[in-house]
């Protein structure tokens, strides 16, 4: 719930200009399931687990790499017309 | 899970770190100029997080992680990489693989439980999966329509919205079912089948011009079932970003709704373009006024203030290279030029801006809506490339028009008006736009990646 109304705060200052980086950024935050894919992954508690562990990790990290990879990419196209020192 | 230890475990302080540099990462993003470090924060965090999991003592078998990783990395870079006008399909695509994740630990938790999962437990396992499901078929859809592999028109039929609504509360009642006896093992299966058939059938009749709202909508979903997840393992970390993706999808969708003046629901369950047949009578008697690319040229090397009006159709040509080209040809010359942006433009919230900046335009040259309409009555000639809805003004007059109501970009209102479009064929959502038959209206028939070149090439020779 905190979380929720900090985001809520945070997210209501950002630009529309950057509402799609946002969207990508918050992507591969979300991508943080990853760690309960690894931890499901490596328990080897029954096969059944440790397959959908690893399909889980694979689309989970996916997400991380290409997220903010794309988002960094993006954000180093906006330049300001004004020359920066 | 480990929570009985009486000491703090390190794993917990990884992760609160990692928390910590999400939120900064966030708050970064609201400015141009810091946004990239809060790239980099975010990253920072993620390697903690995923770093302080691999090291901790539960996992006994890393091959299983590592053939997931390595095959996570080989699709993830080709996503990461690919064009800015496919933006849209790869946010879809990975909120489609978010939400996978989601729904297969799901599964795997509840079968390693059962039969004895918590009532609170059972709850939001039901909602991560229930949500993990619907989000995984509704983003492949919403991909498949971006990338026109599915058709962008709307399918609806008689009975819709009972069907859907049907579908969710027999699930919902699944859940109920599961959460008073979680033996029931073979429920399961059945409560995430009718979610992933939820998330095709919600998305059939959708759009491509409601796709932000939509984009924005699954967003908010993903996260909140990554929320749900957070909760079933007791992770504070992933509770923490799954609402900070969860708000900031609901925020944006909630922008977008109010950009098109229109609710959730109505998003949701009114299809748009099936109306056009009312009013697809009165049209044909009506006359354009055409211009040459040559005509274009001398009214914009004469005019002092210029407004472009990006939109889809600019994406779909790639034109944003060649508009660039245009605009710094008109600045040399000394006209003013600005890029009025309306939020729904494109086909994801902010699309417009990225294409844009990726042509290498100065982010201050970029108006949000509101300026640009208070500028409008002042400028010379408003341009408009590949943007039709957005800047029909039945909106503001039209009471029976569909788009009423929806905030526009009153073009109109400029001393002459520019539309470069490929014919007369309405945009998707099927609205005859009358702003084409206004008389300050001149429709510049062609490609808009040719046309505007053309223009281009029209004011750089009359220069020597």
């Amino acid at each position: 719930m905190l979380a929720g109304f900090l985001g809520f705060q945070v997210i209501k200052r950002v630009s529309p200009l950057l509402h799609t980086p946002l969207m990508s950024l918050t992507n591969a935050l979300d991508a943080i399931a990853v760690v309960g894919a690894i931890a499901l992954a490596g328990a080897h508690e029954t096969n059944f687990a440790t397959i959908l562990g690893t399909i889980a990790v694979m689309a989970a990290f996916s997400n991380v790499v290409s997220g903010f990879l794309i988002t960094d990419r993006m954000l180093k196209m906006f330049k300001s017309s004004r020359p920066q020192k | 899970m480990t929570m009985v230890l009486p000491t703090f475990h390190w794993i917990e302080l990884v992760y609160l770190v990692a928390t910590a540099l999400f939120i900064l990462s966030l708050m970064w993003m609201s400015a141009p100029t810091t946004a990239r470090h809060g790239v980099w924060a975010g990253e920072l965090g993620m390697a903690l997080a995923i770093v302080g999991t691999l090291l901790e003592r539960g996992i006994i078998d890393y091959r299983w992680i590592a053939i997931g990783l390595v095959l996570g990395a080989i699709i993830g870079v080709p996503l990461g990489l690919v064009q800015m006008t496919a933006v849209p399909q790869r946010t879809a695509l990975s909120h489609a693989f978010g939400a996978c994740c989601v729904t297969l630990v799901g599964t795997a938790e509840f079968y390693l439980r059962t039969p004895n999962v918590p009532k609170f437990m059972m709850s939001v396992l039901s909602m991560e999966v229930i949500l993990g499901g619907l989000t995984f078929t509704g983003s492949l859809m919403a991909a498949g329509k971006l990338q026109e592999v599915l058709s962008q028109r709307p399918i609806t039929y008689k009975g819709q919205n009972f069907v859907n609504l049907g579908m969710l509360a027999v699930a919902v009642a699944i859940a109920v079912a599961l959460v008073l006896n979680p033996g029931h093992r073979n429920l399961f299966p059945v409560m995430v089948g009718i979610s992933l058939l939820f998330g095709v059938m919600l998305i059939i009749p959708i759009g491509g011009a409601d796709m932000p709202t939509v984009i924005s909508l699954l967003n908010s979903y993903a996260g909140l079932s990554a929320a749900a997840m957070g909760f079933v393992l007791n992770s504070k970390l992933l509770i923490v970003a799954g609402a900070l993706d969860g708000s900031s999808g609901f925020i944006l969708s909630v922008i977008m709704s109010k950009a098109m003046n229109r609710s959730f629901t109505n998003v949701l369950f009114g299809a748009f373009g099936q109306v056009q047949a009312s009013a697809a009578g009165a049209v044909e008697a009506r006359t354009v006024r055409s211009a040459s690319p040559e005509e274009a040229a001398g009214i914009l090397a004469a005019a002092n203030k210029v407004v472009i009006v990006p939109g889809y159709g600019m994406a779909v040509a790639q034109a944003q290279h060649k508009v660039r080209e245009l605009y710094d040809v008109l600045t040399k010359r000394g006209v003013e030029v600005t890029f009025g942006i309306h939020p729904v433009a494109g086909r994801m919230p902010g699309h417009m801006n990225v294409l844009l900046a990726e042509a290498d335009i100065p982010y201050d040259r970029l108006k949000e809506m509101d300026d640009v309409n208070s500028d409008l009555p002042q400028t010379d000639v408003a341009l408009v490339i590949g943007a039709n809805d957005v800047t029909n003004p039945a909106a503001r007059t039209d009471t029976s028009s569909p788009i009423y109501g929806m905030p526009i970009l009153d073009v109109d209102k400029a001393h002459t008006v520019m539309v470069i479009k490929r014919s007369m064929s309405p945009g998707f959502a099927g609205i005859d736009n009358p702003l084409y038959y206004l008389d300050r209206t001149l429709m510049l028939f062609g490609d808009a990646k040719g046309f505007v070149g053309d223009i281009v090439r029209e004011l750089s020779g009359s220069q020597h």
